[in-house]
């Protein structure tokens, strides 16, 4: 039932809005609103029953194992929330004058500290709101900098085959061409394919490392040479930090430029969908083009922000008011309860879980993708065999394992291998839940060959069964709309 | 070993599965010479209770001000439900819907906002939300300009009376798709965009007008008059609108003879807390027909096999996870979270409880700068209505004065010299319900005292 058919005329929650309606006729007629927007007339009780059984009907790390591959669902500690949410963090406008500013704008210069270290690179901007806006920033910073050379025509940015969607999608909205470059057949980027397509139209090249087929691209240096010797840059997508934190440094493997997803690897909340945090890193010769605002350090005055004054030649503004300041808080507090120590320990063990669940997943029989490989924080099995044995495909274990009380890995990604799971358990789950995980994937394949159809129907156990996207996509219905002449009042 | 659980038994159990023996084996694919050494800079770890110390001393240090500004982010009351609800572990801990049969909750949520959101705007659909207000109206104008069968110009005329940050966020997100921004002035007087603004850039066609209401100044522009001359010149019309303020005004979806095309805005003022500028959500709702061009998540109504009605992500075929370069845009993750705050406040609020937050941010507004305006060489601005920010001249420099209150512990309001020379020493104020006659009172003495500091300096 939606919230919408809970109301009923004249219900309210008294105590939330001012007692009466002030005066405002000074609002020309003309321009007010006539009949009243259709939003829900509900008891305050009404809200919070409603919205907390909403959520009891979600997946989530702090209820279920999450092993989703490419989104690092790793516990978000609590007091990340709760210091974030201190009264003076929260009641600060975003216009607020410096003078009342220099708590959090240590915090924030800090944490532009740190991630310069952990990454290795020379400044960063906290500025992009996502890992999304982060990759946007990063290939517009590349075009800055071909532009201020006069480089007009370095308009290709390459991009394997295995990346993820928003790499090309961001590359087109910098006003690149996108080319593919293959992924060889043990997961590494295909360099003799890579040596054939740059040239003097090679803006450079975005890269995940390890990548989304879950090993590290043991030809990191050739790769960063070839590009750069043809004149391009390196673009590094932070999607999976995570595996490498305090290990290897992007800006040592040759990146000029990168972006962090801080709700992946710094563990801030992914919250349903966002918000997100995209800070990205540069090399010395990229960082004039840097998103703005920054926080600077002078040691006399304190901290104080950089606009498009002090940054003239900037990329510019990417949301009003420079970011999502409160993810960055949460990161920065993650940041500091784990101190240099931790960071390094995130890799480790992220690395230790995951391919301990490949090792045991193979003696059980699954075929792993690349299975000389040794897996990063993630990696990938394939389901064709089940799927040709059984006629079972990966979508159906997937729904299955949502009965087991276990969210389905990321599904059919990348698309270059066949019915793949790719599963990332993340560095704070137990042995205990992997060793579940795997007892679940055993089972689910003797029930594919002896009951298929049980594993086909699945879920069967979740507050709906098998959803139909085709419907949702034909019969389009994306709001609820009042019956005629019914809930609309006048003012 | 802060949240890694794994006792040495488990180590050692596990690193006897994979068939290694440390843990360092594990990263033997990785070139010996591009192992990190060390993480200069980054100090030891802290336990909780010191973080919490040392976040508090931080927090603490910025003070508690009284917050006169608005210029884009608003500081209004919050229901404690709305983020004792939305911080619960389901919603807060979950990702982005892609099983829908696991995130029944989050889907029904976005649907429920989507309705909201069209309900408010008076417009067909919704997506899930943008980043932000002005990311929005990036994503906006970048939509028109796909969407505008009749004019293939890439031409978009921009109001000066649009928020600045906003302007300069679209310039950067859409510098490389060759689409040309055209700044239209605006009447000194009033500080409305008017028609003879419009027409005196409009000798090319043009393939949007952007229409703010309220605008930067808080003044209300003719929205149906300007809708009307746009749509007679085949051009679309985007709304850039606040949404507490449409609980009071008419909705894009009414403007003019057709409405609005799109309405895009900021959605902080239902429910999110001013936290120095985000975490906010941009919100973008449109007609039916340009529901194909619309970026962003989409939560659409279905069934279940038996019939049972349950949501899920839909039209995914315009996003990038699927269409990759030919994506509508380039975003995944949105503003989530912030989505189920604004439906829980809105849900909470309801029509006339935004009704009434309105109106008293307007009433408190108009009684603040009504008492400013007593103080010797303070004056407005514009003669024309407004919702909730009035724009006053001042007689000192608006920094000085600014400085000044800030050492009374006032936040004036926003400086508008810097983006706007022309109004000479010009400051915005706004009063959300939230101000009260006595901080009003001492916003007046303080500013009297500033002032006498300020002319002396």
């Amino acid at each position: 039932m939606l919230i919408q058919e809970h109301s009923r005329p004249g219900r309210r929650a008294t105590a939330q809005a001012p007692l009466t309606t002030a005066d405002h006729s000074t609002l020309p007629q003309a321009l007010r609103r006539k009949q009243r927007a259709a939003l829900p007339e509900v008891s305050e009780m009404q809200a919070v029953r409603h919205y907390t059984r909403l959520s009891q009907q979600n997946f989530s790390i702090d209820t279920h194992f999450y092993p989703l591959g490419s989104c690092t669902m790793k516990y978000n500690p609590r007091a990340c929330n709760s210091l974030a949410s201190l009264p003076g963090f929260l009641a600060r406008h975003p216009a607020a004058p410096e003078s009342h500013s220099q708590g959090i704008m240590a915090c924030l210069h800090e944490l532009q500290d740190m991630l310069k270290s952990v990454t290795g690179m020379h400044a960063v901007s906290l500025a992009p709101a996502a890992g999304a806006q982060g990759e946007l920033a990063g290939v517009m910073m590349i075009r800055a900098y071909h532009d201020a050379r006069g480089d007009h025509d370095r308009r290709e940015m390459l991009v394997p085959d295995a990346a993820h969607g928003t790499n090309p999608a961001s590359a087109i909205m910098a006003g690149f061409k996108v080319r593919e470059v293959p992924t060889g057949r043990n997961g590494d980027v295909d360099i003799d394919a890579l040596r054939a397509v740059v040239g003097p139209q090679t803006a450079g090249i975005m890269l995940t490392n390890p990548s989304t087929v879950g090993v590290f691209d043991r030809n990191i240096q050739a790769i960063a040479k070839t590009v750069h010797e043809a004149g391009g840059l390196l673009y590094y997508d932070g999607a999976n930090l995570n595996a490498i934190l305090g290990k290897v440094r992007p800006g040592d493997m040759g990146f000029d430029v990168i972006h962090m997803n801080l709700h992946k690897t710094f563990s801030t909340p992914h919250g349903g969908g966002g918000p997100g945090a995209g800070p990205v890193g540069v090399s010395k010769r990229l960082e004039p083009y840097l998103p703005i605002p920054l926080v600077e350090k002078d040691d006399d005055e304190g901290y104080h922000w950089l606009d498009e004054d002090d940054r003239p030649e900037s990329i510019g503004r990417l949301t009003a008011f420079g970011g999502n300041m409160g993810i960055l808080l949460r990161a920065y507090i993650y940041a500091r309860l784990l101190g240099a120590e931790g960071m390094r320990r995130v890799s480790e063990f992220a690395t230790l879980n995951a391919n301990y669940l490949q090792a045991r997943l193979r003696a059980a029989g699954f075929q792993l993708a690349y299975p000389e490989r040794r897996a990063s924080h993630e990696f990938i099995i394939t389901l064709k065999k089940e799927a040709k044995d059984f006629g079972v495909n990966t979508m159906d274990v997937a729904k299955r394992l949502l009965d087991y009380g276990y969210h389905a890995p990321t599904t059919y990604f990348p698309l270059l291998v066949p019915e793949c799971l790719l599963i990332e358990p993340t560095e704070t789950e137990p042995k205990e839940a992997l060793d579940g995980f795997v007892e679940a994937m055993i089972k689910i394949r003797a029930e594919a060959e002896q009951e298929p159809e049980t594993v086909r129907q699945a879920p069967h156990s979740l507050p709906v069964r098998r959803l139909d996207d085709v419907r949702a996509a034909r019969q389009l219905d994306v709001a609820w709309k009042p019956a005629e002449g019914l809930a609309e009042s006048n003012i | 070993m802060p949240f890694i659980p794994h006792t040495d038994e488990d180590i050692a159990a596990m690193l006897d599965t994979i068939g290694v023996d440390s843990i360092d084996a594990l990263f033997d694919e990785i070139p010996a010479e591009l192992r990190a050494q060390g993480l200069d800079g980054i100090p030891a770890g802290l336990s909780e209770m010191e973080v919490t110390q040392l976040l508090q001393a931080r927090a603490r240090s910025d003070g508690e001000p009284t917050c006169f500004i608005g210029a884009g982010a608003y500081d209004h009351h919050i229901p404690a439900a709305v983020w004792q609800i939305t911080t619960r572990g389901e919603f807060y801990s979950a990702y982005t819907p892609y099983q829908a049969e696991a995130s029944q909750g989050t889907l029904q949520v976005l649907y429920e906002f989507q309705s909201m959101m069209t309900a408010l705007t008076g417009l067909d659909v919704s997506n899930a939300s943008l980043y932000d207000g002005a990311s929005a109206l990036a994503e906006a104008v970048l939509m028109a300009v796909r969407s505008n069968r009749k004019v293939k110009h890439p031409r978009v005329l921009m109001p000066r009376t649009v928020h600045p940050f906003y302007r300069r966020t679209v310039a950067s997100i859409v510098q490389h798709q060759g689409i040309e921004l055209v700044e239209v002035d605006y009447d000194k007087r009033s500080g409305r965009t008017q028609i003879a603004h419009c027409e005196a850039v409009a000798d090319q066609p043009f393939a949007a007008l952007v229409v703010p209401q309220p605008n930067v100044f808080g003044v209300l522009e003719d929205v149906d008059a300007l809708t009307d001359w746009a749509q007679a010149r085949d051009a679309l019309v985007i709304g850039v609108v606040n949404p507490v303020a449409l609980a009071l005004l008419s909705p894009p979806g009414d403007w003019g003879q057709a409405g609005a095309d799109i309405a895009c805005g900021e959605g902080q003022p239902l429910g999110m807390p001013l936290a120095s500028g985000g975490p906010y959500l941009g919100f973008l709702c449109c007609k039916q027909a340009f529901i194909r061009q619309l970026p962003g998540r989409i939560a659409g109504k279905t069934e279940d096999l038996d019939g049972k009605v349950g949501y899920t992500l839909t039209l995914q075929a315009r996003e990038q996870h699927i269409r990759r370069s030919k994506a509508t845009s380039n975003i995944c993750t949105n503003q989530g979270l912030l989505v189920t705050a604004a439906t829980i406040h809105m849900a909470i609020l309801g029509a006339e409880g935004l009704e009434r937050v309105a109106a008293a941010c307007h009433a408190n507004t108009a009684r603040l700068a009504q008492q400013l305006c007593e103080v010797p060489g303070v004056e407005p601005i514009f003669d024309a209505p407004a919702f909730h920010e009035r724009a006053l001249r001042l007689p000192a420099p608006t920094e000085t004065v600014l400085a000044g209150l800030a050492e009374q512990d006032i936040l004036g309001g926003f400086d508008l010299g810097h983006e706007y020379p022309e109004l000479g020493s010009a400051l915005l104020v706004c009063a959300t319900e939230k101000r009260t006659d006595a901080e009003i009172a001492a916003y007046r003495e303080a500013l009297t005292s500033a002032l006498v500091v300020a002319k002396a300096a």
